[in-house]
């Protein structure tokens, strides 16, 4: 998809005016939380696994080019296919070769956020091939063709009624009148369209949540069962995931599983924890017949052993979206492209370049949440703070800000004269701030317009420290003119 | 194709600064030892333990279960589960002789793979994962996988021995099997199941029965396996 992240503010206006978003994030921000913590005090062992599967990835990145030939060579002897592919239109190349060999008119795809950051289901729809999500949230975006608005819970910025419609005028086949304004019925409307193109599909398109260079194998993991009809029915299938998909062992792969879907939905373990291993083997009565997997780059081999290396142990699990204050006041839209939240904040620059996605880092508070909850342990605040640095490096922060700063650094070097301007400041400040706040103040309007701003006491903190009963010894620091 | 692979890993070791073809390749030595990382406690029980726990897990996942001394009762069991959900007596059976073998009555059985028309399926358990309550289904002619997502209705028949603490002596009984058929140790598909299917993509509502089996219903055996 073209992103629009470029249009950050714009976007994240219109979602805070949006009704059915906003009582869809604030359910949200209710749910995953309070499960996910439950779930973690379920398991004593929780905060030690956490751990493990932070070294677990970084040995991986740290040998990961290692990991990928053994990898390979064990799809190989099983009788699978791999396929490097460098860029999203290299891998989408891939993948319509496959399909094309194979003359398939119909793709079955369960959700695959490789899958949408390459675009594949426009790609394969321009070259006449149909594209058929299958999972319910990915199912039900694609006919209201937007991209997701969570990387596991792709609809959930829609209200059912929203979906309701959607399905009233898109399955127009079906009774114009018929009652479906309850959630059973929209699930069993989609659970029979969708069985006819399991069915139907001449190949099956599946992500993969891990690889496992032990055995070869692609680890899924679903609530529906929708990956396992989208690989169990048709003769081929192709797996697409990125590089750093990389786990050693099965044991490996356990370790990660029990933090993920705990961190996720909040649930011990997902419904279906799936490991597809090549082709089927000669006597099985199903299974594919082919079994490829697309593995894709598309600008992560250059974080390697850069500041945001530390990203590529990332599990897609949500948490940090669940947490965030800003997504959960915007939603998933307003980041412009596929990713969103922290992980997106961080990713997407990496991925679309800080030109096109500048504006994400400095969607956070910082508040630390992110990184408090992340499975992995991925210090996201710390990156995003090296994007804004590199941001002000490049020269890209706004006028307001680099004036703003440059005459602040210009003071914060003549101490005598700060305490004194910051004295008029506020003493002004405090002056003008009706009943202790203000509604509306010059060059902080983007504050201003929707909350008010705490009006300061009238005093500076240095001042009243002086005034004040004395401290301890870093007061005596103070009082002695020390400075950092 | 090769030349985008050679470029990938040119670049992972240019980020980690170190040369191809240095010998020494720790990630050789990590899947030979496939050491077990930490396994919670609750995954340690003894065995009659893990057993209740294993129950407990999964019905707190909406799985049924229902215990029985023999393999000779699976028929009655499945006949009881039938009457119990107002089903027709006819069920499609994981083609495996411990299952066609059994006198199944008044149940008409056929034995193969799932099919969109199944109602009800019958099939076989590699193991079961006490932690989690969660079933391991591995895929071979007598385990098609389809059996496990196209009925409504999902029974499986799992010995009680079969039954483990933790997923780490699962991979360990694959691995066992695998050395002494001369095999790979993963069969094409290997399916941990916990729960029935479920989604909640509309609204946040959670509803069981997504695109899998809406019901999932464990019979545990007794009887060790033959
Ligand atoms: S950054 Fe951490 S919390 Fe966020 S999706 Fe990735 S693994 Fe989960």
């Amino acid at each position: 998809m073209q992103p629009t992240s470029p249009n950050f503010k714009a976007n994240a206006k219109a979602a805070l005016a949006d009704r059915p978003l906003q009582a869809a994030l604030g359910k949200l921000a209710q749910g995953f939380p309070m499960r996910r913590a439950e779930a973690a005090a379920r398991l004593p062992e929780f905060e030690r696994l956490r751990d493990q599967a932070r070294d677990i990835k970084d040995h991986v990145l740290e040998n990961l080019d290692r990991y990928l030939e053994l990898y390979e060579a064990k799809v190989v002897e099983q009788g699978g296919q791999v396929h490097w592919c460098e860029t999203a239109a290299d891998a989408r190349a891939a993948i319509l070769r496959i399909c094309r060999k194979a003359g398939a008119i119909s793709v079955t795809k369960s959700k695959s956020m490789i899958g949408e950051e390459i675009a594949i289901n426009d790609f394969l729809e321009q070259n006449g091939i149909e594209p058929v999500e299958t999972d319910l949230g990915e199912y039900i975006i694609q006919l209201r063709r937007e991209p997701p608005s969570h990387i596991i819970a792709p609809a959930i910025h829609l209200s059912l009624d929203q979906v309701a419609d959607t399905f009233l005028e898109k399955h127009t086949d079906l009774d114009p009148n018929r009652a479906i304004r309850e959630p059973r019925a929209l699930l069993e409307e989609a659970r029979t369209r969708l069985r006819g193109k399991f069915l139907g599909a001449d190949v099956g398109l599946t992500g993969a949540n891990m690889l496992i260079a032990e055995t070869g194998s692609n680890v899924l993991v679903t609530n529906e069962g929708n990956a396992d009809l989208t690989y169990g029915l048709p003769k081929v299938h192709i797996v697409i995931a990125s590089l750093e998909k990389i786990v050693p062992t099965l044991e490996d792969a356990t370790t990660i599983l029990r933090v993920l879907a705990r961190s996720a939905t909040g649930q011990d373990m997902s419904v279906y924890t799936t490991f597809c291993t090549g082709p089927k083997r000669p006597q099985d009565l199903d299974g594919p017949e082919e079994y490829h997997v697309v593995l894709l780059d598309n600008g992560r081999t250059k974080m390697i052993g850069s500041e945001f290396h530390e990203m590529l142990r990332c599990i897609r699990c949500g948490a940090c979206l669940n947490h965030c204050p800003i997504y959960k006041s915007v939603g998933g839209h307003a980041y412009g492209w596929v990713y969103s939240g922290p992980m997106g904040a961080v990713l997407i620059p990496n991925l679309i370049g800080m030109e096109t996605a500048g504006h994400l880092p400095n969607a956070s508070t910082l508040c630390g949440k992110c990184e408090s909850v992340c499975p992995m342990r991925i210090p996201l605040p710390r990156m995003l703070r090296r994007w804004r640095q590199r941001q002000f490096a490049a020269g890209r922060g706004g006028f307001v800000a680099k004036t703003a700063l440059g005459l602040w650094a210009g003071l914060v070097t003549r101490p005598k004269l700060y305490r004194f301007l910051m004295g008029l400041g506020v003493a002004a400040l405090g002056q003008l701030g009706s009943k202790g706040k203000f509604k509306w103040l010059p060059l902080a309007g983007g504050w201003t317009q929707v909350r008010d701003l705490a009006a300061p006491a009238g005093d500076t903190f240095v001042a009243q420290y002086h005034k004040g009963p004395r401290g301890d010894q870093s007061g005596d620091l103070i009082r002695k003119g020390w400075r950092p | 194709m090769s030349d985008a692979r050679a470029q990938i890993l040119d670049r992972i070791r240019g980020g980690l600064g170190r040369k191809a073809g240095d010998p020494t390749n720790p990630a050789i030595d990590r899947i030979q030892t496939h050491g077990k990382n930490l396994i919670p406690d609750r995954g340690k029980l003894p065995q009659d333990q893990q057993v209740a726990l294993f129950i407990r897990e999964a019905e707190r996942v909406a799985a049924t279960t229902a215990k029985i001394p023999h393999f000779d009762n699976v028929p009655t069991a499945v006949g009881d589960y039938l009457r119990r959900h107002n089903l027709p007596a006819e069920v499609k059976i994981a083609p495996t002789e411990r299952l066609t073998a059994l006198a199944w009555q008044a149940i008409t059985v056929a034995g193969g793979r799932g099919e969109a028309s199944d109602g009800v399926s019958v099939s076989l358990a590699f193991g079961g994962v006490a932690e989690t309550g969660t079933l391991v289904m591995a895929s071979s002619p007598e385990s098609p996988n389809t059996l496990n997502f196209l009925p409504m209705d999902h029974i499986v028949v799992i010995s009680a021995a079969d039954i483990v603490g933790d997923y780490e002596t699962v991979w360990d009984r694959f691995r066992e099997r695998a050395r002494r058929a001369g095999t790979e140790v993963m069969p094409r598909t290997v399916n941990l199941i916990t729960g029935p299917s479920r989604t909640a993509d509309i609204e946040q509502t959670l509803q069981l029965g997504a695109h899998g089996p809406q019901r999932l219903h464990i019979v545990i055996v007794d009887e060790p396996p033959a």
